[in-house]
């Protein structure tokens, strides 16, 4: 078969020293661009984007429930393929990015499930109902649960990180199911409002805004992974030399 | 890629189609347990029992919403434009309920084939627009109708 070689920066993001460098650098100006993109979204969305011609103001809080939700799916496929990257290549790097995506993805499948119950009620008339959509992404915030648990049952770091890349490749199978579940079930989730082959069923003045909230989010949560990683390097590696001299030179 | 990698990706690739089949094969077992509702062809073609306590889903048909002068008792039609289904109900509807809009209603059954609710529940589509839109979209259609009856005299 053809030696297959991975580019240079690949190795370069499986060190530890310059991953935590080069995230430091980052992070001012992630923070500054989240920042800016959620109140520049949030406003747009919350105070000038028009009422919807049923639902009247009460669908506004799509502003926060699809991105929250878009990117609680988007982080768990990272995660599982962060964790077979570190299973395959064996890089530390790879596990610890995987560790620290599971409670923002946790979160975020939190404040999914909260804005939709909320949503529910004035619309359906009621804030839960077993649907398929919302079962299915109720397990997916279990599966985040059962990660979180399977790393604090098991005391060696090496072994809990392949456990649990192992389950987070498992649990991928929920995702497909999650997107699917409106178009296979008889749900009472509406079918996806956005598909890439089709004009999306809203006018501009109403997706605009929502693009500039999820792209906030986007970036909000790679802030956060970069803050996450960063702690777990510091955690692991807390003897090392590069962190010591890092330290003393005052830059860490 | 070197061989142990090669096999560890094989592996991993094994599990994870491997657990999508079995997974993908359970739902596909259970798929109508996980439907939330039943269609009017549904019941019409006896998949559900009197005696059940069931949901049924659909549009409600145009034209059909009756209320009585003294009570909160309605009935309507719902249809998923193959069969119909006659539903009472005795309550307050959500403010999402419209006629030629998704419902789901939960209850039971009658001999008589309709279908009395204790709960209704509104469906919306994943169509967004301002009042403004819809109310042009209204407009214009109530023209074309205008102008294809007076063609049609």
């Amino acid at each position: 078969m053809a030696h297959f070689k991975l580019p240079r920066w690949f190795h370069q993001l499986g060190s530890p020293k310059w991953f935590y460098q080069f995230a430091g650098l980052l992070q001012p100006w992630l923070a500054l661009i989240s920042l800016v993109l959620l109140f520049w979204g949030i406003m747009w969305g919350l105070l000038y984007a028009p009422a919807d011609y049923q639902q009247g103001n009460s669908f506004r809080i799509i502003y926060v429930h699809v991105p929250t939700a878009i990117l609680s799916q988007s982080i768990f496929m990272m995660l599982a393929v962060a964790g077979a990257i570190g299973l395959i290549w064996k890089i530390k790097m790879a596990f610890i990015v995987a560790r620290a995506c599971v409670p923002i993805g946790a979160s975020m499948t939190v404040i999914a499930l909260l804005t939709g119950a909320i949503w529910g009620k004035p619309t359906w008339g009621t804030f839960w109902q077993w649907d398929a959509r919302l079962t299915s992404t109720l397990v997916l915030l279990f599966l985040y649960l059962g990660i979180l648990a399977l790393y604090q049952a098991i005391s060696d770091r090496q072994i809990a990180a392949r456990a649990t890349a192992i389950l987070s490749l498992v649990g991928l199978v929920n995702l497909p199911v999650i997107k699917y579940s409106v178009d296979w079930w008889h749900t009472i989730h509406q079918p996806a409002t956005f598909t890439l082959t089709q004009k999306p069923n809203m006018p501009a003045e109403m997706y605009l805004p929502l693009i500039v909230m999820v792209s906030g989010i986007y970036a909000l949560f790679v802030l956060l992974l970069l803050l996450r990683t960063r702690n777990e390097i510091l955690a692991q590696e807390g003897r090392s030399g590069w962190l010591t001299k890092l330290l003393q030179e005052g830059h860490a | 890629m070197h061989l142990k990698r090669k096999r560890k990706l094989q592996q991993l690739l094994l599990l994870t189609v491997g657990s999508g089949l079995i997974i993908g094969l359970i739902l596909y077992a259970l798929s109508e347990n996980i439907n939330l509702f039943f269609s009017p062809s549904e019941i019409a073609s006896r998949k559900a029992y009197p005696v059940q306590r069931i949901k049924v889903g659909g549009m409600v048909r145009e034209g059909s919403l009756e209320r009585a002068n003294d009570s909160l008792q309605v009935s309507f039609m719902i249809t998923d434009y193959q069969h119909d289904l006659v539903v009472y109900y005795d309550g307050i509807l959500p403010d999402l309920f419209r006629e030629g809009q998704g419902i789901v209603a939960q209850g039971q059954l009658q001999a008589d084939g309709a279908f009395v609710a204790d709960q209704v529940l509104a469906k919306h589509d994943e169509n967004y627009m301002p009042p403004e839109v819809s109310d042009a979209i209204e407009q214009a259609s109530a023209a074309a109708n205008a102008t294809t009856e007076q063609t049609d005299l």
